[in-house]
């Protein structure tokens, strides 16, 4: 009959006008300053930059090698390298950015820097409040804005977390384990050498040794 | 006077009191000046008030809150809502007719607070108590095409003209079946006049009002006329002419700040305006339904049918989706004009089975109720019938989804 659909209609919104006063689960909305929803586990949006221990001028696991600055497709990150060098963290001498500037409003979120990144020292963070009222330099973040703590990136990506620190763990084992079967051998050399003539050429290839395992390392996992 | 009189009667004492304590020579200004100031408050007010429950009212029947961020509960939403429109920069177009652009939304308030004259929202309570209020409502009403056609040409926008050319066939189309349906209550009391059309229905028999909602032709009119109203305002579903996602706004799409509030106040006035003619003529006015509550002041019986009307608005906003012009104009000239007639027929069967005729037993009125609900009845069926013969709607299947 005519009218019919209309009073279905009119049914269904009284019964949502009602219903929202008595059950809390049909308001979809979420109060948002007040109460969030949760971010999911593999949400991301822009990168930063990871640090151990308490220092994030010491512990900053770049070395400034550009890959990420090469493979960014919109351009975003800009890295000027040093020129002294401080230990990583197998205690390998290693260049750090001077200058390691991302600009978040150029950024595409793509995370092509994190899967080319080899020493796992750029991470996607997961923050969304980040209005600003200054379009340029407030949305270019600098070394220091970008630097944060592995517990905090343990935090916000706690299974990707894990998983980078047991291969980082593992790695430095390795290295360690290399570098000290390296001087063994280079001991054993040099002591064979210390009874051989040509003693002069043999230690020299002993001491770029402990350099090989590192370069290993530079292939992407 | 008992306290139900008195409170029934106190802004007509509290009137009374003010003039009489006024100097002699401006006594005939301030007994004109206090009503006009006091529809122009009251509405003003209720036009806040309804802003605000519409938007949590829709909200609550989309599952929303709807606004919750002003004042506690948000309440204070029209407050904020006033001050942002009073604050925005007041654009005309390079090219519009300013003088005509200046105008309309100014005509279009004056014009719907001119049809409250004829309102009464309680006993005594009334502007002007003219013998032919009715017709001066919808003559006053019908002045509101002028202010709108007046926004939409002087804009110098072909979406505000656009607008404009929907709202006056619209608002033609249906002001047809909205006077032809109060036409029945007109032939049934033989008065234009509000205030008798109200004393009429405000009559008791068996504890139980002469309202006319309660007679098959009333009911039925009533319907139509709030079917009607609902598009002579230009509410949704009816609200081609402002069409947000088609046209922008309509005929106000040029208009900013202050004048565009205007033009809101001006369209919730005119609902509200139509709403009281409703009330006044099927829903027995200021008058209570049953004579137990008789007691309850009659301003406040006004106000809430009126809110209840209202809600109605509302109700229907959030339920259906916006037409398509070739189907409002099926609707009013296929299904209204002749379902008004057939109402207007019923009517004077109605008139013609007086007691008189059917006999004053309760079997007489039974009889005389049904043979008129039958009139009606039976061509809403037809007529319904052939509307939707050939058009069966079938479940839609999707070739690609899912």
């Amino acid at each position: 009959m005519l009218g019919e659909g209309i009073i279905q209609g009119l049914v269904e919104t009284a019964r949502n006008f009602f219903g929202s006063y008595v059950e809390k689960d049909r308001l979809t909305t979420v109060q948002y300053p007040e109460e969030r929803n949760e971010l999911p586990e593999a949400s991301r949006n822009f990168p930063f930059l990871l640090f151990d221990g308490p220092d994030p001028e010491a512990g900053l696991r770049c070395v400034a090698c550009q890959i990420c600055e090469k493979e960014c497709p919109p351009r975003c990150i800009h890295i000027e390298k040093s020129k002294d060098k401080k230990p990583d963290f197998v205690g390998k001498p290693q260049a750090y950015p001077a200058v390691f500037n991302i600009d978040v409003s150029v950024c595409m979120s793509c995370q092509i820097c994190v899967e080319v990144c080899p020493f796992d020292a750029i991470r996607m963070d997961k923050v969304y409040e980040l209005s600003t009222d200054d379009r340029f330099r407030g949305l270019l973040y600098t070394k220091k804005e970008l630097a944060k703590s592995n517990e905090y990136y343990q935090q916000i990506h706690p299974v990707e977390a894990a998983e980078t620190d047991e291969r980082r763990v593992k790695e430095a084992e390795e290295a360690r384990a290399k570098a000290a079967a390296a001087e063994a051998a280079a001991k054993a050399k040099a002591a064979a050498a210390a009874a051989a003539p040509p003693a002069a050429d043999a230690s020299t290839n002993g001491a770029a040794a402990p350099a090989k395992p590192a370069e290993t390392k530079v292939t992407p996992q | 006077m008992t306290t139900a009189a008195t409170a029934d009667q106190i802004f007509v004492l509290a009137k009374h009191w003010l003039v009489a304590h006024t100097p002699a020579p401006l006594q005939t200004v301030v007994s004109i000046v206090i009503p006009i100031a006091a529809i122009i408050v009251v509405f003003a007010a209720l036009f806040a008030l309804t802003v605000l429950f519409e938007r949590k009212g829709l909200g609550r029947m989309q599952n929303r809150y709807g606004p919750n961020r002003v004042g506690p509960f948000g309440i204070l939403q029209p407050i904020a809502d006033a001050v942002k429109s009073l604050t925005k920069e007041d654009i005309v177009p390079t090219r519009a007719d300013s003088v005509v652009h200046y105008l309309a939304p100014l005509v279009l308030v004056g014009v719907v607070f001119l049809s409250y004259a004829v309102l009464p929202v309680g006993r005594n309570m009334i502007a002007v108590d003219l013998d032919s209020g009715v017709l001066y409502f919808f003559a006053v009403g019908a002045a509101t095409e002028l202010a709108v056609f007046m926004a939409g040409w002087s804009s110098h926008n072909k979406y505000s003209l656009l607008g404009a050319m929907r709202a006056i066939a619209q608002m033609i189309s249906y002001e047809i079946p909205l006077i032809l349906s109060s036409v029945t209550v007109i032939m049934v009391s033989g008065t234009l006049s509000t205030v008798q059309i109200i004393e009429q229905q405000a009559r008791y028999s068996a504890g139980i009002a002469h309202w006319n909602v309660f007679k098959p032709w009333g009911l039925a009119g009533f319907i139509l006329f709030m079917i009607a109203a609902t598009a002579e305002t230009n509410r949704s579903p009816f609200d081609l002419p402002e069409g947000e996602s088609e046209i922008i706004a309509g005929y106000f799409i040029e208009y900013s700040g202050f004048k565009f509030a205007l033009f809101f106040l001006a369209e919730y006035l005119e609902m509200f305006a139509v709403s009281g003619l409703g009330i006044t003529l099927f829903l027995g006015g200021w008058s209570s339904p049953v004579s137990f509550l008789a007691w309850i002041p009659s301003w406040l019986w006004f106000f809430g049918k009126l809110l209840a009307m209202i809600f109605g608005f509302i109700w229907v906003r959030g339920t259906l989706p916006r037409l398509r012009m070739d189907q409002l104009m099926n609707f009013a000239w296929k299904f209204m004009l002749p379902m008004t007639l057939v109402v207007i027929f019923s009517a004077g069967i109605w008139r013609f089975l007086s007691p008189g005729v059917v006999g004053p037993t309760p079997l007489g009125g039974v009889i005389r109720w049904l043979v008129c609900a039958l009139i009606i009845f039976a061509p809403y069926i037809l007529l319904a019938r052939k509307l939707e013969r050939g058009r069966r709607i079938e479940k839609r299947t999707y070739r690609f989804a899912e």
